[in-house]
């Protein structure tokens, strides 16, 4: 549910660039972290809501979600952390350090052409 | 149709509020425990404990999020320590800006510890990062073992977990939950945090979990 703040916070993201655009916003490309526990679904029905009646309404949202990484204690190869059974791809070690889960970022915007 | 590079943080307001609360803290050197957990785990309850028993060793004051009603800062305020209530209006979290104004209605100056109790709820609060000093989950055993596999990003990001209600556990088949399993999953992502199995109703492993805090609140001193 904390998708409802995430959605109005990208709303006056994209309406602060829409406004300087002078376009209509087609399309965003938002990236986020594996702890952000971002439900697309749920982001896209928040964004719908909150754009209704502005230029953004219809916008279509895509989401990449990015892997948390760890760093292996024992051969120090980094991966991505599977959250169902965390675990060394090469050594099968289970010591690892987390490294910071990627921020919820406003990669980019599509414009239609006057 | 043409594309525009942005390359922003979404919740940068939100970051912001965090950072100021942050550099505030750090500057007074006060430490701040941002609890979260399911409702009815027992927040409020090890809270009004805590207090009461630290009360000649560390000056504590609370930060009470909830949707609605001023409950439990009547709670914390009964045991005589200074608390604000922030009602969310149905947000499911606090935000960094809400507890930046909760501050500023603490006496600070006369306290070493500041908890925020956030709004009940496992997923939601640990996406808002509020300025503490570190996180603290509450897990009470009626909820089962297999949270901290199902909700892995609280128990990742956390310092500290509370296993609450141990009490239940005294009588056989009154609550299945196996602390050695809940300790093993919480571990799996975050092999440093440290954690304390308590009862809030009878004090039993309260002592550990105050060893803990007073030791913080004296390395945040020095």
């Amino acid at each position: 549910m904390h998708e409802l703040t995430i959605a109005q916070g990208l709303l006056d993201a994209i309406s602060a660039e829409t406004a300087k655009q002078n376009a209509k916003p087609l399309a965003a490309k938002i990236s986020c972290g594996t702890l952000n526990a971002i439900n697309d679904d749920s982001l896209c029905f928040a964004f719908e809501a909150f754009a209704k009646g502005t230029r953004c309404e219809r916008m279509k949202l895509t989401v990449e979600h990015k892997p948390i990484q760890g760093k292996c204690r024992n051969c120090n190869l980094t991966f991505d952390v599977e959250l169902g059974r965390p675990r060394c791809p090469k050594c099968s070690g289970e010591n690892f350090e987390l490294l910071p889960d990627a921020p919820l970022v406003l990669e980019e915007i599509e414009f239609q052409t006057e | 149709m043409y594309k525009v590079k942005i390359s922003q943080k979404i919740l940068a307001t939100n970051e912001e509020y965090a950072l100021k609360n942050r550099r505030l803290l750090d500057e007074k050197k006060k430490l701040c425990l941002n609890m979260i957990s399911s409702p009815g785990s027992g927040k409020t309850t090890i809270l009004k404990r805590t207090i009461s028993e630290l009360k000649n060793k560390i000056r504590i004051g609370v930060i009470e999020g909830d949707i609605q009603t001023d409950l439990d800062a009547e709670k914390i305020r009964a045991t005589g320590a200074p608390a604000v209530q922030i009602n969310t209006n149905g947000a499911c979290h606090l935000s960094a800006a809400q507890v930046s104004s909760a501050i500023e209605d603490l006496p600070i100056s006369n306290l070493d510890l500041i908890f925020i109790e956030n709004v009940g709820n496992l997923v939601c609060p640990s996406a808002f990062e509020l300025g503490e000093t570190a996180k603290i989950v509450v897990l009470s055993v009626a909820e089962g073992d297999d949270k901290p596999a199902k909700y892995p990003a609280i128990f990742a990001k956390s310092k500290v977990l509370l296993i609450n209600k141990i009490d239940l556990l005294k009588t056989a088949g009154q609550v299945d939950f196996d602390i050695e399993r809940a300790k093993a999953d919480a571990r799996k992502l975050n092999k440093g945090i440290e954690i304390f199995p308590i009862s809030a109703k009878t004090g039993e492993g309260m002592d550990n979990w105050y060893e803990w805090l007073t030791r913080s609140v004296k390395n945040l001193r020095l």
